[in-house]
């Protein structure tokens, strides 16, 4: 409750402002874009009144809305603007959090050349389908014949243009001397064209024009729906790396000067000002301040610090000025170690082989072989080498992984709509896969379990007592006192004169003649009634009984539901806490959960190591810079949108509700996913196994080929989207041992 | 026969003209934010 702290939360505010006005992106004209999320934007009535209420704003220029994604695009004068438009928004009574510029970027001309592709396939797909219907339905001769030529000026121009992403993946597969799943698609398409377009001007009876762009359009589709999930790579090593420090001060002789960090060796002496970084691990010489240690322990209050303490590089000097003698060079200051395991973990993650690349591993070879082998078979068995080439494209076209590849991309697009709705974002495609595997949390405690203070008034507080205290604690910007003052919101104001906050005591002010004070228990003890004086916040009018405020940390709204949750789905849950080992058991016995404290984030990172090698798959839910190795490194990771920069580019979702049933809701929407994935495969191998005994003897005529594609593929996506059915299930209120805050 | 010359053409010209009014609207960002279009229709703008 002292100025030191006050000014400590300030500089920590600047911090984060400097992170706003770095996220904004500059235009040409010296204006700024800037995007941002608000997950609150729910209806049409939010349009207008964020429109118009921003529009008075003098620094926006312009405010556009997108209530799809739920997102503001801003256009502001200067980059120096986005806290005051943030606050506008805020003060419309909008959270939001800024976007990385790459991420708030509209789209991805890859997924905009798809979509176009998809269009053209589609067209194609359905006239030449017209035509065919016509020759199937018994269109002969010259009929046929100029039907045939025009579904070829259609189809060939069509698959040149929409086949491209398919034919260029291949090549590039071949080149490597290897196969994917783009090889025996080109191959199927390029020979169907090539055989048909003979065919047809031979005056043959059959084509496969409608098979080859109908394929192209099925699979595009897929394709397209894949790369809508795809984020953009990512890197929280390059969003941790933002945080070095680029230059130190060195103190030599007594003259301060600006060197670069790199020339930084140990015995130098260096100063860190406040709302500096420390550069390199060493020992405080002279000075003292308060760090924020948040990179190592997750707790944003912050640290005392005097001559002989030992601070770690990476840590935000916060108060007053220090010097210290470096003990280790920069390159291994504790920052660049976090940075060093963060790789690691990133490089551990990339692994992870999805479903469907596992699928076409195999798929990918049989499909090759299975044609060869039909031809061959034919060919050998004196059937013509023309007959031969039809069996073998036939086999083609009909494995041709269109419900394949429609199998995940579906229900993948219709998971993370699923999840957006639900306020959690995913940040990878392979995130839901991974996510139902978990099988065992780890939370991060202070900012993912506990957000904020509580405080509770005590019994004997009487009305006439509460309405001092109210002021006094909304005098005081301290978070205890703003717990005081968010438990006695109820109370009216009363006045009171010569308020004023005592450094490392509290606050104090005279009502109606008497002092009466808000802060810790022996300074309120010295006016205070004579009695014995409570440890902790207290609170007292002169002469007056004592009254001792119970200051507890606040549960995140849901974190015993989803406790419990766990705990019926028999996947063990703990906490790994960077916190104190008395803060750690509160929680943890108020959730019933084991818990671990002052675990730094190489304790973290072992112990999801150690539950690896266990064969346990770990998601890790955790907010803080401390968390981010353990984020990367796990199997799969979820942050809240408050967590740090780090923390939110290091998880694979985040979520924007204040609520942690995100997390249960998130696994439930993956497994079911899993589960209606595995059933897709399980229905495009059931086509399979029928369709390719067809093809092989020679069965299969376009008009066979076109319907078994199409039912199959549809099949796959309506039992996709079965996804959307909600499942509500009961939730039975849970009895905790603290009290859940409401949530805002 | 002659009816066909008239018809196929006519069928696949509104084809085309379906496919470039989809590529036009895609170009100019008519599905950036659907569900907002929808809402924004019932504002009132003067006020």
């Amino acid at each position: 409750m002292s100025c030191c702290e006050a000014k400590a939360r300030r500089v920590a505010e600047e911090a984060a402002t400097a992170e706003l006005v770095a996220s904004v992106m500059r235009k040409e004209d010296g204006r700024a874009a800037l995007i941002v999320a608000a997950p609150d934007i729910s209806c049409g009535a939010c349009i207008g009144r964020i429109e118009r209420g921003l529009a008075e704003e003098p620094s926006v220029v312009e405010v556009r809305v997108n209530l799809t994604q739920r997102r503001v695009s801003l256009t502001l004068r200067a980059p120096e603007d986005a806290p005051a438009a943030v606050a506008a928004l805020a003060d419309l009574g909008y959270r939001v959090t800024p976007l990385d510029p790459e991420e708030g970027q509209a789209e991805d001309p890859e997924l905009k050349h798809l979509i176009r592709a998809v269009a053209v396939a589609g067209f194609a797909a359905g006239n030449v389908m017209l035509l065919s219907v016509s020759v199937w339905s018994g269109a002969d001769g010259a009929t046929r014949d100029l039907f045939h030529l025009i579904s070829a000026l259609i189809a060939v121009p069509a698959a040149a243009f929409a086949g491209q992403t398919f034919f260029r993946s291949a090549i590039r597969a071949i080149r490597k001397g290897r196969l994917n799943m783009d090889v025996p698609i080109s191959l199927a398409v390029i020979l169907a064209l090539g055989l048909s377009l003979e065919r047809s001007l031979a005056g043959g009876e059959e084509a496969y024009f409608d098979a080859a762009v109908m394929l192209l359009f099925f699979l595009l589709i897929g394709r397209t729906l894949d790369r809508r999930m795809r984020v953009r790579a990512r890197s929280a090593v390059t969003s941790l790396s933002r945080l070095a420090v680029r230059r130190a001060t060195l103190v030599e002789e007594g003259v301060a000067r600006s060197v670069p960090v790199e020339e930084v060796t140990v015995g130098m002496l260096l100063r860190v000002l406040p709302g500096a970084r420390v550069p390199a691990d060493g020992r405080i010489e002279a000075g003292t301040s308060d760090l924020d240690r948040a990179l190592i322990t997750g707790e944003a209050a912050p640290v005392p610090v005097g001559p002989g303490v030992e601070v770690e590089g990476g840590t935000l000097n916060l108060t007053g000025p220090i010097d210290l003698r470096v003990e280790r060079p920069p390159s291994r200051s504790y920052l660049a170690e976090v940075q060093r395991m963060l790789a690691a973990a990133e490089v551990g993650r990339g692994g992870y082989v999805r479903i469907a690349d596992r699928m076409a591993r195999i798929y990918a070879p049989a499909v090759h072989l299975l044609a060869l082998s039909a031809g061959l078979g034919w060919w050998l068995s004196g059937a013509g080498p023309l007959a031969a080439i039809t069996t073998a494209i036939a086999v083609l076209i009909v494995t041709c992984p269109c419900a394949l590849g429609l199998a995940v991309p579906v229900v993948h697009v219709v998971g993370a709509g699923r999840l957006f709705e639900a306020g959690i974002l995913m940040r990878d495609g392979s995130a839901l896969e991974r996510l139902a595997e978990a099988d065992h949390v780890i939370f991060d405690k202070t900012g993912t379990l506990s957000i904020g203070l509580d405080a509770h008034p005590p019994e004997g507080l009487s009305p006439r007592d509460a309405g001092p205290a109210l002021v006094l604690a909304l005098a005081s910007s301290h978070p205890a006192a703003a717990a005081v003052a968010r438990a006695l919101s109820g109370t009216s104001v009363v006045a009171v004169e010569g308020l004023r906050e005592v450094p490392g005591a509290g606050v104090e002010a005279r009502v109606d003649g008497r002092w009466a004070r808000l802060g810790r228990g022996d300074w309120v003890g010295e006016i205070a009634e004579p009695g014995p004086t409570p440890t902790g916040l207290a609170f007292a009018c002169e002469g007056s009984p004592i009254h001792r405020f119970e200051v507890t940390e606040r549960l995140r709204p849901g974190a015993a539901e989803t406790i419990r949750d766990l705990n019926i789905q028999r996947i063990p849950s703990e906490i790994l806490s960077g916190d104190s080992a008395p803060a750690v058991a509160t929680i943890a016995t108020a959730l019933d959960i084991p818990g671990s404290a002052d675990v730094r984030p190489e304790g973290k990172l072992a112990r999801i190591e150690e539950l690896k090698r266990g064969g346990r798959r770990v998601l890790m839910v955790g907010d803080g810079l401390n968390d981010a190795p353990a984020l990367g490194a796990a199997h799969v990771s979820m942050a809240p949108a408050g967590a740090a920069d780090v923390g939110r580019a290091a998880a694979d979702f985040v979520f924007l509700r204040d609520s942690l049933v995100s997390v249960t809701e998130a696994m439930e929407v993956a497994r079911r996913a899993q589960s209606l994935v595995r059933q897709n495969f399980g229905l495009a191998l059931l086509y399979n196994a029928i369709a390719v005994p067809l093809a092989v003897a020679g069965l299969v005529t376009p008009l066979v080929a076109a319907i078994a594609m199409s039912a199959s593929s549809i099949i796959v996506i309506a039992n996709s989207l079965r996804l959307l059915v909600r499942h509500r299930r009961k939730r039975l209120p849970v009895p905790v041992a603290l009290p859940e805050a409401q949530p805002a | 026969m002659t009816n066909l010359l008239i018809l196929i053409p006519a069928a696949l010209s509104l084809g085309a003209i379906g496919l470039g009014a989809f590529l036009w609207s895609l170009r100019a960002g008519q599905y950036e934010d659907l569900e907002g279009a929808a809402h924004r229709i019932l504002e009132d703008d003067e006020e």
